[in-house]
């Protein structure tokens, strides 16, 4: 059987295991431990005067109760700024347990353990704590203002400022011969994973080491921050990463300060402790992201190709930046998509506030680059009176400009440099797939009966597979096993099946005998982690040099049991033969028989290895262990790229919004999807189907709303709106592929690109539906009915090419019957 | 997200139940469906030392169709009321409310009694209670009363039950011979509570309406019905201009803003609903022009 | 804020007098009756989950709305974070767990029509919200065995997922039914 695994859409090695119940994920484990539960503030900004826990003490089931002043050594130190950045001038980090002073509404203040979760709430509900509330900053304008600080450290709530610009992008606007303003804004969401975090650890007295889980997108970043905070060799702690129930990037910060703690009391108390998050504290202390504000100025010519542009956006980071700037700072480079501006110019201004910390969530500010850039796109086709694919198509990045070097610096550190990528291709095939020249005649036959519909589109392009590396451990066992693991983790991306299709190629072994472990540290101990659209591309190419090696030293030692050499071999089936010549061959099992000289015969297999059974001509001259050479048949390796590969894609949307209530239906959604090869197709378009819901999430439903004094209005399931399966429409998606020429497999990330330019594609097709311009996302049907009553006052300008319909004549809709409530069905088969 | 800690009781008849809470009503709840109550428990808004478990008393959950209405006890599950033949027969609106409480999962469990008893105003029942102008009955030691819907909601989530009291049946009254009904409600997701909603019966009699009455979803403080027959009696259906029913109706309710929608918009959806369903509700009386107790074909049911 | 002394405690002695009593609960889940003792405020997914270690059902948000918990009670699908396990002591349980047509001692689990279908369809990728379909889909299939692909998005509308973007879910349904028919059996 000589069918290629890579490229074919395999069904997942995990599937059997998660759809039969026997799953394990954070809390499934430790079913004997003690429970951990918290006391959080419930004020946005205030001074702690003191904790009483003696009413809690007596629960029965209460084990201890800490608060910082117990935090001894370095876990009562600040947790640290994992990525600092010389435009971070003024970090601030918080402590494990707060210390005289709390930021937002759900940090934690008090940890109690006990028998059980139960107990270990009401304990915590019995603990007095007084505050003195202080002035609270909630929200970008307030932050702006600086009337109230969020930290004294932190003058003006900034705590970084960058600029980066390539050009002279004053000069070339004031030169162009058109000029734009245009001032938009993106509200927080949030990662929102089904499985909110979690730790469980043990402590091991007579080992003195502590073996933890989390449910985390970093089980290497995870160990070594608990071994500093609790002052162990590294060697005496392991981080394992179980079956997690989603990320989305909340879980690659590290370590929360519960990743501290529970290692911490389960030394302390020698004892196993767990904690599960809840919904309510995964809302008030996790993480958010995508609040911003942005002003863009443009100079353009007649075509629309862009002189000069000039953002400056400012960054709601919340309380703490334990992560950096990083989302930021994607912000400002992946703004430029895949077009070629004239000069560019880009500032940011990152704003404290006293509510939950931003760190990355899938996208992680791309969406607000891409936000920008395709608003500008859409403003100065309106301007023009062109056609937005055209103004588009104008400032392309062409094929034979690759690789192209923006002049940029990128989210690792390393020159923004695009390496493959067919723009023009992309955009022709989404156009053909949503019928964008048709939509003429199509919108002309709707607004006939008395409908408003839209047609909205987004471009961008993703870096994929950042460094610094990560890599990849092979080992074939004497019975043909073949165990592959990887640092990194994961939350259902397939990786023990996409890696297991990379080494059943590469070896030539069946998929079913290769066994893939990811995020444990007892089994690779040197990796990043899951995020960034990296693991396909890290992981994938470090396995596949791993068994490139592995498959050298299997032939090698195969060639000499077999006399022949291993140029004339193959492996195929888990057989390495002789090619032509099937007769002559040896199983792999039994080359990693051969490959480990034994003294001892355990087996009948290890009978074969000893050391009077040698094979044919044994040169006793030679030691069994070659020099240079180790036992058995492993093979490792790293991948380490020189900087990030770009991925790219398109998408549209057709919307439907109600005459009359305004209400807002997704009648389409297509997507052009470029990540270069694909392992396993399959998995992609879920990849890509995912995104797209949470991005839908994000343009209609999603928004964290906090009020005033800091409290998160809609902390739980009711009230913060994810979208069900009714919400989400169908998605068409078509592909194309340009290899990346960075890496061995010529993969690109895919992890991302469906949730990027959502809001963006959304925003353009209401726009395109009501006829003014839609600057603020997301964007609700009470809203736009607001917007719609302004833009009737004249608050709100229409669009430049006023009626709706671009090339026919108005007023059609206003007489027309009103709309039905289900409009008809889309011109697309649903498949 | 745990509950704090209660005694459970589990009385097997009404009796002993309302023995329970004559003792310790003061520091309890009863749970029948638990899908409004337990959320409660789990986020400790509410912590009562007592829960009276109702789920064990048999005859409690029978739906019961007479001439006069449809009668159902405390333990009807919304699932079971939604899929009652005789009920729909009878009273089509029942099902045409009940598809839009929360999700099918929720109404396998949730009692169709206990939503009234919550009193909550974006609750669907409460305001086809008042349509119907229907009744519950109310138990406790001290004896059982009949309380009309117009009295049973005192505000929001604040029904007239004292602490010793349960709630033991609920009746919808029957709509005469020529009804036809309709609910229609705009949420921000399927299935989520109301922004606002709408409840509509319309008669017609020979071709013309006679009488035309609407109730709230999440609108008003406490369930109520608007009369406009004085705008549409006499009139043929196919004449009727409902925009002035919108106008009045808009006029009626009493939103609040919160962080889905605003109270202007909620006013606004007030007026297109009404006009929607009283439009609706015409078509339906007009197709029911047989009105005997048989099954009536209503085209405004789930699914059509 | 004074000195404040470590309260590192031993486990507290746990009179009957002062700790919360527990009630013995007994329940048939997946056809084999299970017992444990539990207070009376022991939610169903965590007696499920805790009492008894059948760790398939999970939890997401206890407040009803993800239904990552949904198991069938008498065949119906319901939210176990919304139940108390001594209320669901009378009734019949099937957790995913339960749902495989079938153990066979030595070999590999067989799997359901729904099962089988997630898997060929991609259903499901991080597997948390799993169980939760799985045991929505077994029960709506039971009810409509022949769904459109409007009634299967519709029949899956109260259960969030946050990885697959619903579409291969949807997909899993329509399999599943067609899986069923080629089987000769039910879901």
């Amino acid at each position: 059987m000589t069918t290629k695994l890579f490229g074919a859409p395999v069904q997942r090695r995990e599937d059997p295991r998660l759809v039969t119940g026997n799953g394990r994920y954070l809390d499934d484990l430790g079913q004997g431990a003690l429970a951990a539960a918290f006391v959080r503030s419930p004020f946005a900004h205030a001074r702690i005067l003191d904790i009483d826990v003696t009413a809690a003490i007596e629960i029965p089931g209460v084990v201890a109760i800490y608060t910082h002043e117990d935090l001894d050594g370095r876990t009562g130190e600040r947790l640290p700024l994992l990525i600092p950045h010389p435009s971070l001038t003024n970090p601030m980090t918080a402590y494990c347990l707060a210390r005289e002073v709390v930021k937002h509404v759900g940090e934690a203040v008090v940890m109690v353990v006990a028998t059980d979760r139960y107990v270990a709430e009401d304990a915590c509900e019995r603990i007095k704590v007084d505050y003195e509330q202080l002035p609270v900053v909630v929200g970008l304008e307030a932050s702006r203002a600086a009337g109230k600080l969020v930290h004294a450290e932190a003058p003006g709530n900034v705590s970084a400022h960058m600029v980066q610009e390539v050009g002279d992008t004053a000069a070339a606007i004031a030169a162009a011969p058109h000029r734009m303003t245009l001032s938009l804004q993106i509200e927080r969401s949030a990662s929102m994973p089904m499985e909110g975090k979690g730790v469980y650890a043990r402590w091991d007295s007579a080992e003195q080491s502590i073996r933890m889980y989390s449910s985390t997108q970093t089980s290497t970043g995870v160990r070594a921050a608990v071994a500093a905070k609790l002052g162990m060799a590294l060697v005496k702690v392991e981080c394992i990463a179980p079956d997690v129930g989603g990320g989305f990037g909340v879980k690659i910060l590290h370590p929360w300060p519960e990743e501290v703690l529970i290692p911490w009391a389960a030394r302390r108390l020698d004892a196993e402790v767990k904690w599960v998050e809840d919904r309510r504290e995964h809302f008030i202390s996790s993480a958010h992201e995508r609040a911003q504000l942005q002003d863009v100025e443009v100079g353009f010519d007649d075509v629309g190709r862009v002189l000069g542009l000039s953002v400056t956006f400012w960054h709601d980071n919340g309380a703490y930046t334990p992560y950096g700037i990083i989302v930021p700072i994607i912000t400002s480079t992946q703004l430029l998509g895949p077009y070629k501006l004239g000069a560019y110019r880009v500032e940011f201004f990152s704003m404290y506030t006293n509510t939950v910390m931003v760190t990355p969530y899938r996208g992680a500010g791309r969406p607000q680059g891409v936000y920008a850039m395709e608003r500008t796109m859409d403003a100065i086709a309106d301007y023009l009176g062109l056609d937005r694919t055209d103004v588009r198509s104008a400032n392309f990045i062409q094929v034979a400009d690759m690789p192209y070097d923006h002049g940029l610096l990128f989210q690792d550190g390393r020159p923004l440099i695009y390496d493959s990528g067919d723009f023009p291709a992309s955009l022709a095939k989404l156009k053909a797939l949503v019928g964008w020249d048709d939509f003429s005649a199509y919108r002309a036959k709707a607004e006939l009966a008395g409908r408003k519909v839209g047609l909205g589109i987004g471009c961008y392009v993703e870096g994929t597979g950042v460094g610094p590396y990560e890599g990849g451990h092979i080992q074939i066992e004497t019975s043909g096993r073949v165990n592959v693991s990887t640092g990194l983790t994961s939350q259902g991306q397939g990786h023990q099946t996409v890696f297991a299709q990379i080494v059943a190629d590469e070896l030539g072994v069946p998929i079913d005998d290769v066994f893939v472990t990811t995020g444990d540290t007892r089994r690779f101990a040197y990796a990043v982690g899951t995020f960034a659209s990296r693991a396909a591309v890290m992981s994938g190419n470090a396995i596949a040099l791993a068994a490139r090696n592995v498959r050298e030293k299997a032939l090698r030692i195969a060639g000499e049991a077999l006399e022949v050499d291993p140029g004339d071999l193959e492996i195929v089936d888990g057989i390495v033969r002789v090619k032509g010549d099937y007769e002559s061959s040896i199983a792999l099992a039994t080359v990693a028989v051969l490959s480990n000289p034994l003294r001892y015969a355990f087996d009948e297999s290890a009978k074969a290895a000893t050391q009077f059974v040698g094979t044919g001509n044994a040169d006793l001259s030679r030691p069994p262990v070659a020099e240079g050479d180790e036992p058995g048949l492993e093979g490792k390796d790293y991948y380490s790229p020189p900087r990030a590969t770009f991925a790219n894609g398109m998408h549209a949307a057709i919307v439907e919004t109600d005459p009359e209530t305004a209400e807002i239906t997704i009648l389409r959604y297509c997507v052009v999807h470029d990540c270069g090869r694909m392992i396993n197709p399959m998995i992609v378009e879920g990849q890509v189907h995912g995104g797209v819901a949470q991005g839908v999430g994000g343009a209609l439903y999603e928004r964290m709303v906090y009020d005033e004094a800091g409290q998160l209005l809609n902390a739980s399931f009711m009230d913060f709106l994810m979208p069900y399966a009714t919400e989400v429409p169908h998605i068409e998606t078509d592909h194309l592929e340009t290899p990346s020429p960075l890496n061995p497999l010529g993969i690109k990330g895919a992890g991302e690109a469906g949730t990027i330019p959502v809001s963006a594609v959304i925003a353009s097709a209401i726009e395109d539906a009501e006829g003014f311009p839609i600057t603020s996302m997301p964007i609700s049907p009470d809203e736009l009915w607001n917007l719609r009553r302004q833009h009737a006052e004249g608050i709100i300008p229409d669009l430049r090419r006023g009626s709706r319909s671009v090339g026919t004549t108005t007023e059609t809709a206003q007489t027309a019957p009103p709309a039905p409530t289900n409009p008809p069905a889309p011109t697309a088969p649903i498949v | 997200m745990k509950p704090s800690a209660f005694v459970h009781h589990a009385p097997c008849s009404v009796d002993e139940a309302i023995a329970i809470l004559a003792e310790v009503g003061h520091d309890a709840k009863v749970l029948a469906g638990g899908q409004s109550l337990i959320p409660i428990l789990n986020m400790r808004l509410s912590a009562p030392g007592h829960l009276v478990d109702i789920n064990r008393i048999g005859g409690l959950d029978a739906v019961e169709v007479t001439p006069d209405g449809v009668h159902i006890g405390a333990l009807v599950r919304h699932a079971q009321l939604e899929r009652h033949v005789g009920a729909f027969a009878h009273l089509p609106l029942l099902r045409q409310a009940l598809v839009n409480v929360a999700h099918p999962v929720i109404r396998n469990r949730g009692t169709t009694v206990g939503s009234i008893a919550h009193a909550d105003p974006s609750g669907e029942m409460p305001a086809v209670l008042a349509l119907t102008e229907g009744y519950v009955d109310v138990d406790s030691s001290r004896g059982t009363r009949r309380v009309s819907a117009a009295d049973f909601f005192l505000g929001p989530l604040e029904s007239c039950l004292e602490e010793d009291e349960m709630a033991t049946r609920a009746s919808f009254g029957r709509f005469p011979a020529g009804t036809g009904t309709a609910f229609a409600e705009s949420t921000r997701r399927h299935g989520d509570y109301a922004l606002a909603g709408v409840a509509a019966a319309v008669m017609v009699d020979d071709g013309l309406i006679t009488s035309a009455r609407v109730s709230f979803v999440s609108v008003t403080p406490t369930p109520g019905v608007l009369d406009l027959g004085q705008l549409f009696a006499g009139i043929a259906p196919e004449d009727c201009d409902w925009a002035g029913a919108a106008e009045l109706a808009r006029e009626h309710v009493d939103p609040d803003s919160d962080i889905h929608a605003s109270a202007e918009y909620r006013r606004m959806l007030v007026g297109v609903l009404t006009a929607r369903v009283l439009a609706e509700a015409a078509g339906n009386a007009t197709a029911n022009t047989a009105a005997t107790a048989g099954a009536s074909v209503n085209t405004s049911g789930p699914g059509v | 804020m004074g000195e404040m002394t470590q309260r590192d405690l031993t486990q507290s002695d746990l009179t009957q007098a002062e700790a919360e009593p527990l009630l013995e609960i007994t329940l048939r889940v997946n056809g084999v009756m299970h017992s444990a003792s539990a207070p009376a405020r022991r939610l169903l997914s965590d007696f499920l989950r805790h009492d008894l270690r059948l760790t398939g059902t999970h939890v997401g948000c206890e407040h009803g709305v993800c239904g990552a918990c949904t198991v069938l009670m008498d065949g119906t699908p319901m939210r176990s974070c919304l139940m108390f396990a001594v209320t669901a002591q009378d009734h019949e349980i099937t957790t995913v767990e339960g749902l495989a047509g079938s153990v066979d001692g030595t070999g590999p689990l067989a799997m359901s029509p729904v099962q089988q279908a997630f898997i060929e369809c991609h259903g499901l990728q991080c597997g948390f919200c799993t169980p939760g379909f799985l045991t929505t889909i077994t029960a709506y299939l039971h009810e409509n065995s022949e769904p459109t692909e409007a009634e299967a998005r519709e029949a899956i509308s109260g259960n969030l997922c946050r990885c697959t973007g619903y579409q291969n879910i949807v997909r899993s349904v329509l399999r599943a039914a067609e899986i069923s028919r080629e089987r000769g059996v039910g879901a």
